[in-house]
């Protein structure tokens, strides 16, 4: 029987997120806080191992009260447990700081439960770090495996996993002690609509919620704002490009502009090899 | 920490295909620039096996100094084993800075190197400087989807360390005259002591196609409607000779494979031209797109944000619009401009 933590974010859907022009800070009421879709994967690739194998799926956040809504839609993928950790001397926490969280709630969560796989998704897509996985792996001093597109064998009785890395043209397939960390691609798989009995469970869940108080030995230097080795020092809104000229006339006659602009560049393109026509 | 010991600005000079990854040698002229203002050194730290050859070309880069690692256990890349050779070499020789390219291969070894230093550590960094007097580096990157630009520092740790973008930092031209010094470091770790094996590297039979490569790319976007609609884009590609690009919402309908994907969390492409065609514009697909050397939009609705990012825009219905141009390129006026081009060359 596995024990697998997943570990998420509640994230704002970056998507369609709105800019206030006036401050250039982020209007966080525009967008809706959602699970970070990388994720999902992370969690639906362990709720399918627990189906292979047997065995319990637990997820852990750390995050403001809210977060407990993106818990419930992993319990509506399919994982059993959810926690919490939530505290103010969480706030301001960059990726470091994150993990030294995270680390020490996994610590809580595996004398409840040992942990066999701890499996995450790529990044978030608010910090696009992908950071925060390999430095739980390391803080537990197990191995981080990113990039990870497949799982071909967890073999908790021998103590391995084996399963593929994507690389730039292709894969590689590697084998690791268990326990270990993988941050998996969003093709390791689909997931699929919750069935209605997940969303029933989901809907009356009530996580874990732990404060730091809870969390035993903990050094309060290494959390949050203090504990982040970075800073933000300036944020502004990206330059836009100037716009630039539209083509005017009837269609033949915008096509024709174009065609003019492009074969000033003409050394770009090659010429139609005859009888092997574009199409 | 004494800030005074931390001298010098590194780069993972990452070995692919038997060679040195563009990125590293485009971050060795970024480090150069850097390095300058900081009257000091730069520096490349090179790990694998067999690759001891690849130090010295290093230097007509911009490196002053290549630390080298080759040894059979650094066969693969692996977190476990590069992670030690570079914590290694850090804490022996101390670099004020320390930048990795956003490779998969940079963001994992950097994410578990600045775990263990401990240090702090910025990812995706596009914009990078550093402060003449205080050596503060100025990593700068775009964050929440591209939405907003942010400066991030790290004060009370060194080294400082980012992970940077391909294709963002321009490399310099090699300059054969340069030379440096090759420092050869070893650690002492045994295989049977790492817990992870590559068993088989398998390469895709398919060669994909690299559109981070191509000179010109056309890219569609969901205002192309359906798959079938989306074809519209091959067979403009097909018929100028270009690579196929896509934005966010087509790869994630499943139009397209996830590495057509251009933008924030796509590929950055910098093709001598772009078109954008039904793509609305969205600032994540524009941060992927925006230094191409001529970007031509087509899109229906003249309030897209596309066109404030392009150099030339046509308001129009795609189907209409890029059949002409198809038709219109295979005409034989054009195509004896381009023959006309290639006699020429003969």
């Amino acid at each position: 029987m596995l024990h697998i933590v997943a570990c998420i974010k509640q994230v704002p859907d970056t998507k369609i997120i709105k800019m206030n022009p006036k401050t250039n800070t982020m209007d966080r009421s525009s967008a809706p806080a959602i699970l970070n879709p990388y994720d999902a994967h992370a969690v639906e690739e362990a709720v399918r191992l627990k189906r292979r194998y047997g065995g319990t799926v637990s997820v852990l956040t750390m995050g403001p009260p809210p977060a407990v809504k993106a818990i419930r839609k992993c319990i509506e993928i399919g994982a059993d447990e959810g926690y919490l950790i939530t505290d103010r001397a969480f706030a301001g926490a960059d990726t470091l700081a994150t993990s030294y969280s995270l680390t020490k709630a996994l610590d809580k969560i595996a004398q409840i439960k040992p942990i066999d796989l701890i499996l995450c998704g790529k990044m978030t897509i608010d910090g696009d770090t992908g950071q925060v996985g390999p430095g739980i792996a390391r803080r537990l001093d197990i191995p981080p495996l990113t990039s990870v597109n497949k799982i071909v064998e967890i073999n908790k009785d021998e103590g391995f996993a084996i399963i593929h890395r994507k690389l730039e043209d292709g894969y590689e397939v590697v084998r690791s002690t268990l326990p270990c960390l993988m941050s998996v691609e969003k093709e390791i798989n689909e997931v699929p609509y919750s069935p209605l009995p997940n969303m029933i469970k989901a809907a009356r869940y009530q996580p874990h919620i732990w404060a730091v108080a809870d969390l035993g030995e903990i050094d309060r230097a290494q959390l949050g704002l203090k504990g982040s080795p970075t800073i933000v020092s300036a944020v502004w809104a990206p330059q836009k490009p100037q716009g630039g000229t539209m083509l005017d006339g009837s269609s033949s006659d915008r096509v024709d502009s174009l065609l003019g602009i492009l074969l000033e560049r003409k050394e770009l393109f090659q010429a139609i090899e005859e009888g092997g026509g574009g199409s | 920490m004494n800030f005074d010991d931390y001298r010098g600005v590194w780069v993972f000079s990452e070995v692919k295909d038997g060679g040195i990854a563009p990125v590293s040698l485009e971050l060795l002229g970024a480090a150069r620039q850097l390095a300058d203002k900081r009257k000091t050194h730069v520096a490349g730290v090179l790990i694998g096996e067999e690759v001891k050859h690849l130090a010295e070309p290093l230097f007509a880069y911009g490196a002053d100094t290549v630390y080298v690692y080759d040894a059979p256990i650094f066969r693969h890349y692996r977190t476990e084993t590069f992670m030690q050779a570079m914590l290694h070499c850090t804490n022996k020789h101390k670099p004020e800075i320390l930048l990795y390219g956003a490779t998969s291969t940079g963001k994992d070894l950097a994410s578990a190197v600045a775990t263990d230093l401990p240090t702090g550590l910025t990812a995706d960094t596009t914009i990078l400087d550093v402060e003449e007097d205080t050596g503060l580096l100025l990593a700068s990157r775009p964050a929440f989807g591209g939405n907003i630009m942010a400066t991030i520092l790290c004060k009370k740790y060194r080294p400082q360390m980012a992970t940077v973008r391909p294709k963002v930092m321009k490399a310099l031209p090699p300059d054969p005259q340069r030379t440096g010094e090759i420092v050869e470091e070893s650690i002492d770790l045994k295989e049977e002591d790492v817990r992870t094996k590559v068993l088989e590297i398998v390469r895709a039979t398919v060669k994909k196609v690299r559109i981070d490569e191509a000179d010109i790319i056309v890219a569609g976007g969901k205002g192309l409607g359906s798959p079938e609609g989306f074809g519209l884009i091959h067979r403009l590609a097909q018929t100028i000779g270009a690579a196929v690009g896509a934005s966010r919402d087509v790869v994630e309908a499943g139009w397209i494979e996830h590495h057509h994907q251009v933008g924030q969390t796509g590929v950055t492409v910098t093709p001598k031209i772009y078109f954008a065609i039904g793509i609305s514009g969205a600032i994540q697909h524009i941060v992927g797109m925006q230094n191409s050397g001529l970007i031509v939009a087509i899109n229906k609705d003249p309030a897209a944000p596309i066109f404030q990012s392009s150099h030339y825009g046509i308001v129009g219905d795609a189907f209409e619009i890029v059949p002409m141009l198809i038709e219109r390129f295979k005409s034989e006026p054009v195509q004896s401009v381009l023959r006309g081009k290639e006699a020429k060359h003969a």
